[in-house]
């Protein structure tokens, strides 16, 4: 039997990223992103930014498709 | 500045998944949506109602607006998705970066779509009522944000436990408090079924296959690219260096 799938091979540890470094990224984008989300997932339908249906509309297919409340 | 590199190889692997997430919705999901549209102007008809004006065409919702959507949520999830990497990487074990990215996308398809599918399944054009749209609303992402806090609470509880009963075991631990947590949640929130009578379940169970299909296609393609990018970057592997020697 061959032991060449045992030999350990050296796997470098895995090393956290500080908290300090990631969190003014994290808030900053999680805020735009949000907003991003809310448009293709909620704009003009249970709340209203901009007046209208037209976002609603032109978003209509991905909303269904992606699982979105719609109508 | 690794979170940088991070950010740039999530919106990239967002924007990437979002057009293979976009092919599929053409696929398998636009022509139930073209069909559940021909059931809706049939009952239209018979009840003699008026048409619902048209502000977009159906040819521009089903090619520029699903595209707009899909690749929009597409490269947004991919930017919380590099976050979320950032913040699990080094903290959830000794799993590489592909290993990493991998188990994040599963998170993320588990929290954000499935768990909530689960309970309120995607529904195509035609059903809905518009005056419920406020309570839809409401139950649907109130359940996803339980579904996410509870993911989120599963993986540090399974992380809190590991040096007590083992990685399996913490793990199994975790995903059993994980079930009965979800499934309280679903026994008490409320219950939502507007499918009229009459509406062909073939239709409505294909829509659905190809939400859902879209959805997996978009979290597993974000969570295969994202990995070896990572892996990869120079400013990733600078930083695991650095770190190791302080």
């Amino acid at each position: 039997m061959s032991d060449a799938a045992a030999i350990p091979v050296a796997q470098p540890v895995p090393i956290a990223i500080p908290i300090r470094e990631i969190l003014p990224w994290a808030i900053f984008l999680a805020l735009i992103a949000l907003q991003m989300i809310y448009f293709v997932g909620a704009e003009q339908g249970a709340a209203s930014v901009v007046s209208g249906h037209y976002v609603h509309e032109f978003v209509h297919d991905a909303r269904h498709l992606l699982g979105f409340p719609c109508h | 500045m690794v979170v940088r590199d991070l950010l740039t190889r999530g919106l990239l692997a967002g924007l990437l998944a979002g057009l293979l997430a976009l092919g599929v919705a053409e696929v398998l999901g636009e022509p139930q949506v073209s069909r559940a549209i021909a059931v809706e102007s049939q009952l239209y008809k018979q009840e003699h109602k008026a048409p619902e004006p048209v502000i977009v065409s159906r040819d521009v919702q089903s090619t520029a607006g699903l595209a707009t959507g899909v690749l929009v949520i597409g490269t947004a999830f991919g930017g919380l998705f590099a976050l979320a990497f950032a913040f699990a990487y080094g903290r959830i074990g000794r799993v590489g970066p592909r290993g990493t990215s991998l188990l994040i996308a599963a998170a993320g398809f588990l929290a954000i779509y499935l768990i909530p599918f689960l309970k309120y399944p995607a529904n195509p054009p035609s059903i809905g009522q518009a005056t419920t749209i406020d309570h839809r609303t409401e139950i649907y992402f109130g359940v996803m944000l339980i579904s996410i806090l509870t993911t989120i609470g599963a993986i540090i509880v399974g992380r809190w436990l590991t040096p007590r009963f083992g990685a399996w075991n913490a793990t199994l631990i975790a995903a059993g408090a994980f079930v009965a947590i979800t499934t309280v949640v679903f026994i008490v929130m409320p219950g939502l079924n507007e499918v009229p009578a009459g509406f062909p379940a073939t239709t409505l169970w294909r829509f659905r296959l190809g939400s859902l299909a879209t959805q997996l296609t978009l979290w597993a393609a974000i969570g295969l690219i994202f990995g070896p990018l990572t892996e990869r970057s120079a400013g990733f592997r600078r930083q695991q260096k650095l770190e190791a020697f302080r």
